[in-house]
């Protein structure tokens, strides 16, 4: 069965019978996969449900588990970078060779300056301001002063050779930055190391994507971490996905791989030293794991998947401007998640008719300060000019202080931060955050169709505090003869339990809902999906939080304002019949489930859905809640294209 | 090398919540480039370039270290004043943060 494929059935489900995970070490999250040998490797028929057999001969393969920071799957050799980059044993030159050494040094600086200056060209074109300002640091770093007199008085004095000098001085660096105790500091450590690697690209005649052009075919590039120029110079036709032992979602290699759309996993752990030693691996970007040398029936098992799901996804987004309308001619508004405005162009692609979550913190996070409100308003302001004039939600920070620069001090340090201050509760607390945010959305807000949306609302005095500071920053702008937006829309983000209870009142006092149900699983279950322990209760299906997505949802249509579900189960074809008869006729996703989901719509009556919500509301268990809504989708949409000849319907 | 050598020297204090961190530090760097008076930092008893971006990163000044400015050369108080001037306005790092070439600066002078 077609185990990885990730558009039908519950995954965490399929996951537990399909592997048995044996921990070993007590941090390293290293499994050993038990591969399913019945079909001697042939990709069996796909099906749109995956059913997957216990396990009939167990061959031991690395499998080790990361964070899944861009989906889609990725099969084939792999190319192991060294973690500290290029080595060179030192070499000394001789006392008439320090003039042209020294020449030679300049000449390569020079370049280095000049390709880092391009390469924030493109970054600036390609990825966006925040990540070309990096390499824009880069290129001043190379051009230094202190770089180049201490580089030189090492050739000078110490007659070595240039790429030597270079080495000696950012190493030392480096060093020093890595032992300061500040962590924004030592972070730019890599940056250092980054730019000494392309100016050692230059000296010793190796291009700085060196790894690059080691790549005999396309493969799966596998790192300690990614550099940011690295990350920045991936190119999806050579790199297949990639996977690093360091990194969190927020890191430069996961904004970059989520953008350029190369499936990537994160955050390993200790994994290099394995997988030296083995040829090729599998990247499971949507499940987050990476499976070293694995067997035939494993690989091909991975082939097949990543050929069904490519071939469907292309059959599927060839759909993409059929209108989202059921059988019986219900019209669904399908938006797009997104981060940044780069994938706006897939959204649309794929039939998005606009976004229902423009995430905000990217412009936060990998920055040594707050962004300018000049910064925010460029950045807002450019995705609401691709859009040209379809609708944009814009919804304001949402992270916690754990994850700002202003909070570091360790008096700061939350013993549990996801009940702490985050989110609209970090904006209101942190006016000097917050407005800048305000100002730069209102000033954009003339440039489209603007709405704001605040996250992790609890209670009405937030809400209302949150509005008053809009109207607040609204007569500013106005009064320094800046245009405003009259009416802004104004929704929230129900996603605490809390809310979900108030929405009738809530529904009072906003134009619209947003409902997030990531973190409203994770609050009404408490439970950490991320901890493995506990993981098997987080599920969308749990009939409390089904029950608390139909209160907001009557809510809103008491009240004649507009809902949406902008989480994960938004996205997930097995829940469109679900929250189609729960009411919804709004789901924004990220772009690449847009197609799915729209093939379920048009394949549904409203009717058949309404029955299955009200049989899913009647249920106790998680687990009946899944199996009724697999087959109630199966029986709806019994055929699914086969991976070796695309349906041409 | 310097005939002719005013020297001046100033103190001044990071005020801004993050220190002198990347960003501050490349609109310092980018700024006193733009003087042909050397520009020397003192703090702890160390002196760090002002001109170079490697040397003023591993300065590591937090909010609220204490510096000494150190400028030498023709244009040495003019230098001083603008660069005080850019740490004392937190390197335009606050709700208005422009970019230091969005802001020319009434004390620089369109340097070379």
């Amino acid at each position: 069965m077609s185990v990885r494929d990730r558009t039908f059935g519950d995954r965490q489900a399929a996951r537990g019978r399909l592997w048995q995970r044996t921990l070993r070490g007590g941090s390293e999250a290293m499994t050993r996969l038990h591969a399913d040998h019945r079909n001697d490797g042939m990709p069996p028929p796909a099906s749109s449900i995956s059913v997957p057999e216990p396990p009939a001969m167990a061959v031991p393969m690395h499998v080790i588990r990361g964070i899944a920071v861009s989906p889609g799957i990725a099969v084939g050799p792999i190319l192991v970078l060294d973690p500290r980059g290029m080595r060179l044993p030192p070499r000394k030159i001789m006392a008439e060779a320090v003039v042209a050494e020294l020449e030679r040094l300049d000449h390569g600086l020079e370049v280095a300056g000049r390709e880092a200056e391009q390469a924030e060209g493109e970054a600036r074109a390609r990825l966006g301001p925040q990540y070309a300002d990096i390499l824009a640091a880069h290129a001043r770093m190379i051009g230094d002063v202190t770089l180049r007199n201490d580089t030189r008085a090492r050739v000078e004095h110490e007659q070595i050779a240039a790429e030597h000098a270079v080495i000696e001085v950012l190493e030392a660096h480096a060093t020093r930055l890595e032992r300061l105790s500040d962590s924004y500091l030592a972070a730019r450590a890599a940056d250092v190391r980054d730019i000494e690697a392309r100016i050692l690209g230059q000296l010793i005649g190796q291009r700085p994507k060196s790894f690059l052009d080691e790549l005999p075919t396309p493969a799966l590039v596998l790192a300690q971490d990614l550099s940011p120029s690295e990350a920045a110079g991936l190119d999806p036709r050579r790199v297949l996905g990639f996977a690093t032992e360091a990194g969190g979602r927020a890191s430069h290699t996961a904004i970059v791989a989520a953008a350029l759309e190369i499936p990537a996993v994160v955050g390993l752990g200790k994994f290099l030293d394995i997988a030296r030693q083995c040829r090729m691996a599998v990247i499971d970007g949507d499940e987050g794991l990476v499976i070293l040398d694995p067997d035939l029936p494993t690989q091909a098992r991975y082939r097949a998947a990543a050929a069904e799901r490519s071939a469907r996804f292309q059959e599927l987004s060839r759909q993409a401007n059929l209108p989202a309308e059921t059988l019986d001619s219900t019209r669904v508004v399908l938006w797009g998640n997104i981060e940044f405005t780069a994938e706006i162009d897939a959204c649309l692609n794929l039939g998005a008719e606009g976004v229902g979550l423009f995430r905000t913190e990217f412009l936060f996070l990998n920055a040594e300060t707050p962004p300018s409100e000049e910064q925010q308003f460029q950045a807002y302001a450019a995705g609401i000019r691709a859009l040209r004039g379809r609708p944009i939600v814009i919804r304001t920070l949402d992270l916690g202080a754990d994850k700002l620069g202003r909070y570091r001090d360790p008096a700061d340090i939350e013993s549990n931060p996801v009940l702490g201050l985050r989110s609209l509760r970090l904006s209101l607390h942190d006016p000097g955050l917050f407005r800048p945010q305000l100002r730069a959305i209102l000033r954009a807000s003339t440039l489209g169709d603007v709405r704001i949306l605040f996250p992790l609302v609890s209670t009405l005095a937030e809400l209302r505090q949150a509005r008053a500071m809009v109207r607040d920053v609204a007569a500013e702008l106005v009064a320094e003869g800046h245009a405003v937006r009259e009416n802004l829309p104004v929704g929230i983000m129900v996603e605490v339990p809390a809310a979900a209870l108030m929405a009738d009142h809530l529904a009072k006092e906003v134009d619209f809902f947003s409902i997030g149900t990531n973190d409203l699983i994770q609050y009404t279950l408490a439970v950490d999906r991320t901890n493995e322990t506990v993981a098997e209760l987080y599920s969308a299906a749990d009939p409390s939080v089904l029950r608390l997505i139909a209160m907001v949802v009557e809510a809103a249509r008491a009240h004649g304002i507009e809902v949406t579900v902008c989480g994960k189960m938004g996205g997930e074809p097995l829940y469109t019949m679900l929250l189609l008869g729960l009411g919804l006729r709004q789901l924004s996703m990220p772009p690449h489930q847009l197609p799915e989901v729209r093939r379920v719509i048009r394949g549904v009556r409203v009717e058949t859905a309404r029955a299955v919500a009200a049989e899913a509301l009647r249920l106790e268990t998680a687990g009946a809640v899944t199996s009724l809504l697999e087959s109630a989708l199966r029986q709806a949409l019994p055929e699914t294209p086969e991976p070796a000849a695309p349906a041409t319907r | 090398m310097s005939h002719d050598t005013t020297v001046a020297r100033r103190q001044i204090e990071i005020t801004n919540s993050l220190g002198l961190h990347l960003r501050p530090a490349d609109k310092f760097v980018k700024l006193a480039l733009r003087y042909q008076a050397e520009i020397r930092v003192h703090y702890n008893g160390s002196q760090f370039n002002g001109k170079s971006i490697l040397d003023l990163t591993t300065l590591a000044a937090e909010c609220g270290t204490r510096l000494e400015l150190e400028a030498r050369g023709p244009d040495a108080l003019d230098a001083l004043e603008a660069l005080a001037g850019l740490v004392s306005a937190q390197f335009y790092e606050n709700e208005n943060g422009d970019t230091i070439q969005g802001r020319p600066n009434t004390n620089t002078e369109p340097g070379p």
